[in-house]
C-alpha cells in the first residue's frame, strides 16, 4: 500500500515527473498511456455492469441486487484509481531506466469477476429452478 | 522530446507502428465506453419518470460524459504531432475522475 501513497503523492506533482530522468522514446509512452486507457474501459465496463444490474435485474432480492451493483461499482472505481497510479509508475520508472512496476491486481481483478460469474450463475439457475 | 528514428532531418518521418493512430483508436474506444456508460446513468436517472432530480441527475451524466469528450479529443489533436509528447498528469486525472464520478453517480441513484 506504501507503493500506492508513492504513487498518490506524484499525481500532484507532475512536474516531478517531467523532471526526473530524461524522456523515453515517445512510443512507450504512447504503449503506456493504451494500457492506462485499456483499464480505464476495464474499469468503465465494470461500472456499466453495475448500472446494468440494477437496471435489468428488477427481479433479484434488493439486497443481491443492491450488493452485487455496488461490488461492480467499487471494482470499477478502484480499477480506475488503480490504472492512473500504474500509469504514473510506470511513466516514472521508464523515465528512470528502472524496471516496470509489477503487480499483482490483474490476478485479484480476474478472481473478483469470476466469483462474480459464478454469483451471476447460481443466481440465474436457482431462479430458473425455483 | 527524443527524437523518434529517422526524424534527423526533413519532413518527419512517421512511425512505422502507427503508435500515435493506434493511442487515438484506443481514445476513441474508451470514448465509446464511456458513451454507453453515461446512457446507462441517463437511463437510470430518468427512470422514474422526469422530475426535477431525475432532469437533473441525467444532466449531470451528460457533462460527465462532455468532460470526457474534451479531454479525448484534446489528446487526439495533441496526437497528431509527428513525435507526440507523453499523457500529461491532469488528463490521466481527469479522465479517472470522469470514470469515478460515474461510479458514483450510480451509487447515489442506486434503488
Amino acid at each position: 500500500m506504501s507503493d500506492f501513497l508513492r504513487g498518490l503523492r506524484l499525481w500532484f506533482t507532475p512536474r516531478r515527473v517531467a523532471e526526473e530522468g530524461e524522456t523515453p522514446d515517445y512510443r512507450f509512452s504512447l504503449a503506456n498511456e493504451r494500457t492506462f486507457l485499456a483499464w480505464i474501459r476495464t474499469a468503465l465496463a465494470l461500472v456499466g455492469g453495475g448500472f446494468a444490474v440494477d437496471q435489468f435485474l428488477p427481479d433479484l432480492r434488493w439486497g443481491v441486487r443492491v450488493g452485487l451493483a455496488v461490488a461492480l461499482l467499487a471494482a470499477g472505481a478502484f480499477c480506475a484509481l488503480r490504472a492512473v497510479n500504474h500509469w504514473v509508475r510506470c511513466e516514472r520508472a521508464m523515465r528512470r531506466k528502472e524496471d516496470l512496476p509489477v503487480s499483482v491486481f490483474p490476478t485479484l481483478l480476474s478472481l473478483a469477476v469470476g466469483l462474480v460469474a459464478v454469483a451471476m450463475l447460481v443466481i440465474v439457475v436457482l431462479g430458473r429452478a425455483g | 522530446m527524443a527524437a523518434p528514428p529517422g526524424d534527423a532531418g526533413g519532413a518527419p518521418a512517421r512511425d512505422p507502428g502507427l503508435q500515435p493512430e493506434r493511442t487515438r483508436l484506443a481514445w476513441r474506444r474508451t470514448t465509446l465506453s464511456c458513451t454507453v456508460v453515461a446512457v446507462l446513468a441517463a437511463r437510470q436517472a430518468i427512470h422514474g419518470g422526469a422530475t426535477a432530480a431525475g432532469v437533473a441527475g441525467a444532466a449531470l451524466s451528460a457533462l460527465v460524459w462532455l468532460a470526457f469528450l474534451g479531454v479525448a479529443h484534446r489528446r487526439t489533436l495533441a496526437l497528431d504531432a509527428a513525435a507526440p509528447g507523453p499523457l500529461t498528469v491532469r488528463a490521466a486525472i481527469a479522465t479517472t475522475g470522469c470514470t469515478i464520478l460515474l461510479a458514483l453517480f450510480a451509487l447515489a441513484v442506486l434503488a
